[in-house]
């Protein structure tokens, strides 16, 4: 993405999301400004009810504003109709929230080919495409099976490889740990970092310090406004993966 | 993203739930099956009347002896006869417009050939009546008004008579037949006709000279025709105005004053065919409003059923839209579920309205005549319904908010 080598990836200004409910505006976020650099990795924490989501949502263009501007990756994304807003989160936006789930009684595979579907890709390059995603998250044997018969963590990560088919630039990820076992936990924590590696910037959600800590930076979150945004020395979860394996009898 | 992808899409949510879809298309196949299946059998029906009509004869008018009035406690047609040799030949000569006038008598008799016999209808007439069925032979000829004139004792059969009396194949021509007793020599063998749609045999007959007929068969020349008389028209326009100079010309001579009733009758066929078609046409407009609004009913119940749909993949519709589905893709979807859904219904419809018919022919023997034309209105139809019917839950879909969609329990 060349047009924007020095301009950072998100660029929020001035956002504010008031809910209607019964009459009385309830304001969800409060004038929040907020930037995230190419490559970062943003944890962010607050207490239930913060305005976490509600800032997810907005990130990742499923939601207009009560007033405030966003710019992702140089682009006014409010100046778009719907289908601009469907264009930028099939190519630039990865979600990872709970509930985005997959669809049900549609094969694995299939339902990590839909973001390519809409993209308008062939096919064979498609079920390719999808395939290796699901290897990426170690699923590469369970291609043909239905959410149904996939474990809570497994469908977790038929829902990160369908996040990552379209290889886009931001990663966002909504408690994507919420149902999973400390290990897979790891597991997909240290995919996250390998993505951040790889260039992608990922924007996380978590309850959980533990999760946190392989962020690069935690932003916490309380009464719809930002409260702290401090860097942080990540822990490398692969290498915890790896010493996880010595320490742990066969 | 493909129209192929879309269909696909659409043919699996239809499969997800396939009771639910197929009592939905149900409307659209009882209207597309009844369709079909009326418009074959009202069809069939009226190739077999102008079948019936045009085996007559064309640009026919039959008079019968007797009053044509129905009051009063009088015989019914042809009971008394009224119509003389010589009002027949009147008619001949002054009526411009009737170019065939031909005297039908018959009479059923046993007709015995050289070993064989066989019942069967003689007829007695003049050669102007194989002028009116346009009838020609296959061997020898037919006799000619010579042979009317000086009541000649020859016989023009029908090939089942022939293949009775002589055996299949045989030449009659030559051979003499006897009619209660009577020796008739056969000069030609009559091409045949086949069966009428009712089924009766045209080719189970032998004719006769009407003045051999009368003299011989029936017994005595008489001065009445004790039989109907068919007269051709020149043209079907001119029927009506022959029928009027025919009347005139009977009533003059009859010596009917104004007021008295005919003591004749004359049917007009053409008239009568024009009135049958005329009948198929409104019952035809009938059935097809009774389709419309089948196929009405139909697309009802596919909007409910897709507005259920809608409703019930709220969640789904939210996921598309998420990973970069755009309105119009969600609109397509549901708009060819809908269309997909009548269209199969349609198809079933064909199905089903032709095996229908086909049952009817075969158990009742109705003559039924299956339309491809009337096919592909119906499917035509029934995709306008799937669209018109489809369209409002199709929008409905695509204009929901994603994360509304998301949220939706
Ligand atoms: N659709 C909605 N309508 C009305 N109010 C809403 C809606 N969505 C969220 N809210 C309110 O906005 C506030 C922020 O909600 P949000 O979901 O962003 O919280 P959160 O930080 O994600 O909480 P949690 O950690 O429990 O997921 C809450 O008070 C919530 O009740
Ligand atoms: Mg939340």
């Amino acid at each position: 993405m060349p047009e924007s080598a020095g301009v950072p990836l998100i660029e929020m200004r001035g956002i504010s999301k008031a809910y209607q409910t019964g009459g009385v505006p309830l304001w969800a976020l409060r004038q929040v400004d907020f930037e995230v650099p190419r490559g970062d990795f943003v944890a962010i924490m607050g207490a239930s009810g913060s305005g976490k989501s509600t800032l997810m949502n907005l990130l990742g263009c499923l939601d207009r504003p009560t007033s405030g501007r966003y710019r992702l990756a140089g682009r006014d994304v409010y100046r778009t109709d719907s289908n601009g807003l469907a264009t930028i989160r099939n190519r630039y936006i990865g979600f990872v929230f709970h509930t985005l789930n997959l669809l049900a009684r549609t094969s694995a595979v299939e339902n990590v080919e839909l973001p390519l579907v809409y993209a308008g890709v062939r096919a064979r390059t498609r079920h390719q495409l999808a395939v290796e995603a699901l290897q990426r998250v170690g699923l590469g044997a369970r291609l043909q099976h239905h959410p149904s018969q996939l474990s809570g963590g497994q469908q977790q990560r038929v829902a990160i490889a369908r996040a990552l088919v379209m290889r886009p630039p931001l990663l966002l990820a909504d408690e994507p740990t919420g149902n999973l076992d400390s290990r897979t936990s790891l597991e997909v924590m240290a995919l996250f970092q390998e993505l951040g590696r790889q260039g992608v910037t990922v924007v996380l959600v978590t309850h959980e310090p533990d999760i946190a800590a392989f962020a690069r930076r935690i932003v916490v979150m309380r009464d719809g406004a930002i409260r702290s945004d401090l860097p942080n020395v990540s822990k490398d979860a692969a290498a915890m993966q790896a010493e996880g394996q010595l320490v742990e009898p066969r | 993203m493909s129209f192929n992808q879309t269909l696909l899409i659409a043919i699996r949510a239809l499969l997800l739930n396939k009771l639910r879809s197929f009592l939905t298309g149900l409307g659209i196949i009882i209207g597309v099956a009844a369709v079909v299946a009326m418009v074959a059998v009202g069809e069939g029906a009226k190739d077999q009347m102008k079948s019936v009509f045009s085996s007559l004869g064309t640009n026919l008018l039959i008079l019968l002896p007797g009053a044509s009035s129905a009051g009063g406690m009088r015989g019914g047609f042809g009971t008394q006869p009224t119509i003389t040799w010589s009002d027949l030949d009147a008619i001949r000569q002054q009526v411009p417009t009737a170019r065939y006038v031909a005297a039908v008598l018959r009479t059923g008799a046993q007709v015995v050939g050289d070993q064989e016999n066989w019942g069967t209808t003689v007829y007695g007439t003049s050669p102007d009546y194989f002028g009116i069925r346009d009838w020609k032979t296959t061997l020898g000829a037919l006799f000619v008004d010579s042979d009317v004139r000086s009541g000649t004792k020859v016989a023009d059969i029908g090939q089942t008579v022939s293949d009775q009396l002589f055996g299949p194949g045989a030449n009659p021509i030559g051979k003499t037949i006897r009619i209660r007793n009577i020796p008739f020599t056969v000069i030609g063998l009559l091409a045949p006709k086949g069966q009428s749609p009712m089924g009766q045999d045209y080719d189970d007959c032998v004719y006769v000279p009407q003045t051999s007929f009368a003299e011989k068969i029936q017994g005595g020349l008489r001065q009445f025709v004790s039989g109907i008389t068919e007269v051709s028209a020149d043209s079907s326009q001119d029927t009506a105005k022959c029928e009027g100079q025919i009347e005139a010309l009977l009533r003059e001579r009859h010596h009917l004053r104004s007021g008295q009733a005919d003591d004749f009758s004359i049917r007009n066929l053409t008239e009568m065919e024009n009135a049958s078609q005329q009948g198929m046409q409104t019952l035809s407009l009938l059935l097809s409003s009774i389709a419309a609004v089948s196929l009405l009913v139909g697309g009802i119940g596919i909007m409910n059923i897709m507005l259920v749909s809608v409703t019930e993949r709220t969640r789904e519709i939210g996921l598309r839209m998420a990973i970069g589905a755009k309105p119009l893709h969600i609109m397509a979807q549901f708009l060819v579920e809908a269309v997909t859904l009548s269209v199969i219904g349609g198809l079933i419809g064909i199905g089903l309205g032709s095996t229908i018919a086909w049952r009817l022919a075969a158990t009742f023997g109705w003559h039924v005549s299956l339309r491809p034309d009337v096919m592909a209105v119906a499917m035509v139809f029934a995709a306008i319904v799937g669209v018109a019917f489809g369209l409002y839950p199709a929008r409905k879909a695509s204009r929901l908010n994603p994360i509304e969609a998301l949220r939706y329990e």
